[in-house]
Parts: C-alpha cells; structure tokens; sequence
C-alpha cells in the first residue's frame, strides 16, 4: 500500500513537470521576487544550525528522513 | 502462494514503473533547465548543548564552504558530542554515570555542470563502541523559470557497533536512504516545498547496552532484566510539506509538517510554526513552536510477564507511545562591516530550545527499585516517567 502511494504522488508529480515542460509560463517574474529573495524567507538560514537540531530530533524521536537537509550516519545510539 | 507471487509481480512492477518516471523528471528536468547555483562561501562556528532527562551533551562543530571558478564548491565539518549521561536507562541497569565522545568528519563537493547541480558527500562518524561511515550523492535542478527546484537524493551508510568490556562482540548494520523532493514558488509572497524519504536499514538495529524487563518470578512486585531484542530489518516512509509566507510587514512565517510510518508499526507526525521578525538593519528575532507524537513499535512492552516471553522485545523509550513539545526562542544580529571588514557579513546567534518529553507507556522504572518500604511502588504501577530538556545552539557566522 505504501509503494502504491508513494507511486501516486510521483505519478502527480510528473503531471506537474510534464505540464511544466509545454505551456504554463511562470506566473511570478523574476522582478517580482524580491520578498522571496529576502534571507527571512529561507527555509533553513543556517546550515550548521539546522543540522544539528535534525540529530537531536532524530536520536531521541523514532521518526527519521526528509528533514530537509543532508540525513544520515548519526550513530544515534 | 498466489498472493504472495501476485505482490512480487506488483512491486517489480511499480519498482520499474517508479524507475521510469524517475527518469522521465529527469529528462524534462533537463530541457526545462535554468542555471543553478551553488551554496554560499560561509564559515560557521557553533557551540551546542543539550541538558535533560540524566543527559548532558555539549560540543563544537564548524563548517566552512568555499566555492572555485563559480563551478566547484567544497564543505567540511568538524563535529563533536561530549556526552556525560546518567539516563533513566543507565539508573535502571544498574551503571553509574559514564562519559563519552563522539567526533563526526564529514566532507562534501558540489558541482555545477551545464544547468545540474550535484553532490557528493562523505561522513565518518566514530564513537569508542560505534563506527559509521556514510556516502551520500545528491541532484539538484532550478527550472520552470527557476520557480521550481526538483532534488533527489540516495546514501548509503555503514555502521559498525562494539560494546564496552567486551572485545567479543562486534555487530553491523547496513542503511540505505532515497529521497526526491520538490519546491515551488506559489506567488511573489509564498512557497512551498514537499519532500518524500524512504530508508532501509539492515543488521544489528538495538542498542547492546539497553534491557527490556519483566515481573520477577520470585518476587513479582519487583522486576528482573533481559536483553532486548529487536528485528533485523526496518523499513520508513517519511512525507514532508513545509512553507514559508512572507508577512505584510517585514516578517515571515514557516510552516512544516511531516507524517512518518515504519514496518515496526510506529506512526509519526510532527509540526512545527516558526516566525521570523527583522528589527532594524541588524537584528532579527525569532520564535517557534514544535510538536511530535509517535505511536509505539509492535514489539515494545514496558514491562513483560516472564523471561523470554516475546521473542521480538524491545523497551527503548523512543520506541514508545509519547509526545514532545518543543518552544524555541532566537536572535541573530548582523556585526556592523566596520568591525569585520574582511568579510562581506557575519552574525553572531543564539537560539535556545525547551523540549517536554511525556511518555505514555514508558514507567519510572526507578520508583519500584528503591529500598525504602515506605516509597516502594510495585513493578509495573510506577508513575509515567517524563523529562525536559534545554537545548543552546550558540553560534557565529562569516560570509565571504
């Protein structure tokens, strides 16, 4: 059941792109990104930072992966 | 039979077919191509801690990255974790308080080639009982009027774990992490990232030193111990969303959340609000709010009947039925150029965390083992045990 969800979200996934590849043209110019390009609106501002909150979450909750940043070899235990 | 030959021809099937659309992203990823870019040369030195529950573990890390002809861009990190620890666990089987480090190298390389992003990266992580090396490779690509950033990631990581006083004992576990993740700008004000990760680990996945226990024979108000065991195999999927809004003033706010499953039967969410708030040129503040429930594996007990009467049995906290509460207090200020003119910026940051872990079926184990009759509380009716914790992450940064 998982795999057939995780292949439904691809599947959406690919619609979005196939569409991306022919006729919707992107809806916010270049010009108008100047709040998006503002450093509070990044999703992790601080690499260092961010990695290390993710290995106290991930060796003290059961819950691992897509965190958002590089995972992995935390020898958590 | 029928079924069991029905579900390999399924998963062949959506194995290929995954494999196929896999592919086909990729390729319309790469005619719909805009120029990437790569990380910021920055340097970071930061100071962390962590203080809860018979736990302190505090250390450095520092991660410098620097790019080369606008092509290359190189990262390392020193990490170290100085744990001293006197946890429910370590009370309960009876050890004293123990000392240990744990240093992580990790190495990574980023390459820019015609419109692709790729990375390469390489950590070892060593303890005095635990070995783990991991290689991890990552692509990346901005198109669709760079509205759009389509990343996927595989690593692979081996782990080789001793014990203590025991140059018998040597076991290995193997992992394996996949992740495809996609983010989108939505309007001028707004975007949205969603993620997917799946990990397969396999070989030794308990901890040598941690004990389930059960009621004693003899004396069944008070408990005996036994060694966990726990499969040899574990399988997740883990789906993420997270947002960023920028506000009508000069603030935003993040969103996350995450649902997580595994094949040992332990369901997971979390979410977490973030909002971010610049003062001036040079400060800005910050304050969040996290919660994460999970329930707990198949084969965790908190106390079992008799001796081996599991033969899947595990009692790791963190394999239990609990909720974490987490509130976050930040600050960030930007030194002025004058100071450190050698740099484009640099800040200084302090950013403190309160975490409440609240155990649903994991007791006190410590009441029923006290010696004093007046206090004595029989095994299996302690009350629910639960800790809180402070978390410091103190921090410079220079960006160059």
């Amino acid at each position: 059941m998982k795999r057939l969800t995780k292949l439904a979200l691809l599947l959406s996934t690919a619609a979005i792109f196939t569409n991306g590849c022919s006729s919707i043209e992107p809806w916010v110019k270049p010009y108008e990104r100047e709040r998006l390009a503002d450093p509070i609106m990044s999703l992790e501002s601080h690499p260092v930072s961010t990695r290390y909150i993710n290995h106290v979450y991930e060796s003290r909750e059961a819950a691992r992966g897509a965190e958002g940043s590089a995972g992995g070899g935390c020898g958590c235990n | 039979m029928a079924a069991v030959a029905a579900t390999k021809v399924l998963t062949g099937a959506v194995n290929r077919l995954q494999r196929l659309i896999a592919g086909g992203l990729l390729l319309c990823a790469g005619f719909a191509a805009q120029a990437a870019v790569l990380p910021e040369d920055r340097l970071d030195i930061l100071y962390h801690a962590f203080d809860g529950g018979g736990v302190t573990i505090d250390g450095p890390s520092i991660l410098v990255r620097k790019d080369f002809a606008n092509t290359v861009s190189v990262s390392a990190n020193y990490y170290l974790d100085m744990v001293s620890s006197a946890s429910i666990d370590v009370e309960v089987s009876g050890a004293s308080r123990y000392e240990e480090e744990r240093t992580e190298y990790s190495v990574g390389i980023d390459y820019l080639y015609d419109r692709t992003l790729m990375s390469l990266s390489y950590t070892n992580s060593t303890e005095n009982d635990y070995e783990a090396d991991t290689v991890g490779f990552g692509i990346s690509q901005e198109f669709f009027g760079a509205m759009t950033t389509l990343t996927m990631g595989f690593s692979i990581g081996d782990n080789t774990i001793r014990r203590t006083n025991d140059d018998e004992f040597e076991e290995e576990a193997q992992g394996r992490r996949y992740s495809i993740g996609l983010s989108q700008v939505l309007t001028k004000n707004w975007m949205a990232a969603i993620g997917i990760e799946s990990v397969a680990d396999e070989g030794y996945l308990q901890n040598p030193y941690r004990f389930v226990r059960f009621f004693n024979p003899t004396s069944p108000t008070e408990f005996t111990l036994e060694e966990e065991n726990y499969p040899d195999t574990r399988n997740s999927d883990a789906l993420s969303l997270r947002t960023m809004y920028y506000l009508p003033y000069r603030a935003s706010l993040r969103g996350e959340y995450r649902l997580y499953s595994d094949n040992w039967g332990i369901e997971a969410s979390n979410y977490e609000v973030r909002y971010i708030h610049p003062v001036g040129q040079n400060w800005v503040f910050e304050a969040k709010f996290r919660q994460y429930e999970q329930t707990k594996a198949d084969f965790y007990q908190d106390i079992y009947e008799f001796a081996g009467e599991k033969t899947l049995r595990g009692r790791d906290k963190e394999l239990s039925t609990y909720t974490t509460t987490s509130f976050g207090l930040g600050v960030s200020y930007q030194v002025r150029s004058q100071y450190l003119s050698v740099f484009d910026k640099s800040t200084i940051n302090l950013f403190w965390d309160f975490m409440q872990f609240r155990y649903d079926d994991f007791r006190d184990a410590r009441e029923s083992l006290r010696t004093d009759p007046n206090t004595d509380v029989p095994a299996g009716q302690e009350s629910l045990y639960e800790f809180d914790a402070n978390v410091i992450r103190l921090f410079i940064s220079f960006w160059y």
